[in-house]
């Protein structure tokens, strides 16, 4: 028996050992460089800050208690209704996207590419587009001068419009590919089986292909809120100085406030926040699909 | 399915609109004489040929080069491997690296960004292309895992025990049997950590220091001073370098619910 059997021999009768080998150089990345500085970001959010920067040694909730201030409450009451907001916006268009792409014959995976394009062309880019599209001296201003519409440029950019729009425009793919998904799925005989027991469209839809596709609309809830919770650029570049959220403020505590602590705080509100939107989204799912919880 | 509603259609073509007109005006624009004005002047290369001249996008480019190529190879190889060894069954701990692989992909980007700053800062590493590519691996590594599971549990297992029973040895079998069927996946997984790497500002922005600007980074600088025709032109280049990869990674990943399983981790900047 050569070596390389005898080595592979030991693996095979113990797959663990050689599962831990294939996962040691990722996992340890991770480690490092994922969950060792989340910990270190929980020990500072718990000291001091430093009078100049950084912190001191010691133990404080100060940071965690400063989110009761009426000023960073209302960052996050922001936060998450403008990621609400956009959720909702975001099913009510992507929903009948996904069901308009699930129905065609033809086009199928032409609709589809149309959708996933722009998801993954640069963010940055995209935001540019937007700003092109709202500034004062940009399309939709021109346009409705020109048209006479209006006398003076209406302010688009810099308003929680502009930010809402951005969100929308930037999330709305992982809306629609999720749908699309659980309605590829549906048996057409279902609907049909409906239409012959007499359910008029409006009840075939509430009734069968709503409930058979809601694990994709929980999963295009869930991957929409999530980012929309922690975005950072739309905010940055279509909100302007007073349309802050969270993502912002964190950022901002580290650059230009240089209090760490409390900015350190602040990403673990908005951890918090998005664990807790994973964590109901997975109850919702398991509870509907026993089998999925696994 | 039966055809769908008109209302159904209209509010499709409107989402389609508004996913796609905004980038298409700032392509047009790009190729318009005027400097100010929203009105066209006239087609002009202009705003390309000023382009070539600006030293910091060269320079971002190259940075962007660097760190997309170096943390591709890293996060795929990486990846690839937690997926494989995921794949082999229930063992102790198996949560723990599902979470590890999970937690990346929900966490917001500036708080990602923000971590691993503190990090580098805490251990005294300077800051530079360096610590963009070690930020880079470890928000690729996740997203190629996720990929290739994909694809290993669409795979069809009995091929790899064929093989097997006819006497290969695991390393021969995984060479012949899997890698081969598990390639598209991981050359789809690599093209879109390329695209993820060479976009990604938020993060990059964070761990830079000074002079190791991405293209990204140059870019978003000269948004923040003015929004310039120039601007246009650069987005739309890379517009349409990142579209040819997308198209090609799109091909590689044709099993659809692949391609819709893939799309979903992707984190949101």
């Amino acid at each position: 028996m050569s070596i390389r059997r005898r080595v592979l021999g030991v693996f095979s009768r113990r797959p663990a050992l050689g599962g831990w080998g294939l996962l040691f150089p990722g996992g340890v990345w991770l480690l490092v460089f994922f969950a060792l500085p989340m910990l270190l970001m929980l020990g500072v959010s718990l000291m001091p800050r430093g009078t100049y920067g950084g912190v001191e040694p010691g133990f404080t909730l100060e940071h965690y208690r400063r989110f009761v201030d009426p000023v960073y409450l209302q960052v996050l009451w922001r936060t998450v209704m403008w990621a609400g907001i956009t959720t909702a916006i975001c099913l009510l268009v992507g929903y009948p996207l996904a069901w308009a792409i699930a129905a065609s014959r033809k086009h199928r995976a032409f609709l589809l590419f149309l959708v996933v394009l722009p998801f993954w062309t640069s963010f940055l880019v995209r935001t540019f587009a937007m700003i092109f599209l709202l500034r004062d001296t940009g399309l939709i201003n021109s346009a409705l001068l020109g048209l006479g519409v209006i006398r003076e440029p209406v302010a688009l950019l810099y308003t929680p419009f502009a930010v809402l729009s951005g969100l929308v425009y930037g999330f709305l793919p992982l809306m629609v590919l999720p749908i699309y998904a659980s309605l590829e799925k549906l048996d057409p005989a279902m609907l049909e089986a409906a239409e012959l027991l007499g359910a008029r469209p409006v009840a075939r839809f509430i009734r069968v292909a709503l409930p058979l596709s809601l694990p994709g609309v929980i999963a295009g809830i869930l991957l929409v809120f999530v980012p929309s919770i922690g975005s950072f650029l739309t905010a940055d570049l279509l909100g302007g100085a007073k349309q802050v959220m969270i993502g912002n403020l964190v950022q901002n505590q580290f650059t230009s406030a240089r209090n760490w602590p409390f900015g350190a705080a602040a990403s673990f509100a908005v951890m918090a926040l998005v664990l807790v939107a994973v964590w109901l989204t997975l109850r919702i799912r398991d509870r509907d699909d026993p089998e999925a919880a696994r | 399915m039966r055809p769908a509603p008109k209302w159904v259609l209209v509010i499709a073509g409107a989402g389609y609109l508004f996913l796609h007109l905004p980038v298409l005006v700032l392509v047009v624009f790009s190729f318009n004489a005027s400097r100010y004005s929203m009105s066209w002047t006239g087609f002009t290369l202009d705003w390309y040929r000023a382009l070539a001249g600006r030293a910091d996008l060269w320079r971002g480019l190259r940075a962007s080069l660097i760190v997309g190529t170096i943390s591709t190879v890293a996060a795929a190889c990486f990846g690839t491997l937690i997926a494989l060894g995921l794949a082999r069954g229930r063992f102790r701990g198996r949560r723990g690296i599902e979470g590890l692989l999970a937690l990346p992909l929900v966490t917001p980007e500036v708080v990602t960004g923000i971590s691993l700053l503190l990090l580098f800062v805490l251990i005294g590493m300077p800051l530079g292309l360096t610590t963009i590519t070690i930020a880079h691996i470890a928000f690729n590594i996740a997203f190629v895992a996720v990929v290739v599971r994909a694809r290993l549990a669409g795979m069809d297992r009995s091929l790899v025990e064929a093989a097997l029973t006819l006497g290969a040895d695991e390393l021969t079998a995984f060479r012949t049997v899997t890698l081969p069927a598990l390639w598209p996946g991981i050359a789809a997984g690599a093209l879109l950590a390329f695209i993820m790497s060479f976009d990604d500002y938020v993060i990059t922005s964070l761990v830079a220091g000074p002079g190791s600007s991405t293209l990204p980074v140059v870019v978003y600088g000269m948004a923040r001073r003015n929004v310039e025709p120039t601007l246009n032109a650069i987005s739309t280049i890379i517009l349409l370098g990142t579209s040819a990869l997308i198209y090609l990674a799109d091909r590689l990943l044709r099993d659809r619910t692949v391609s819709a399983r893939a799309a979903g981790p992707k984190q949101s900047r």
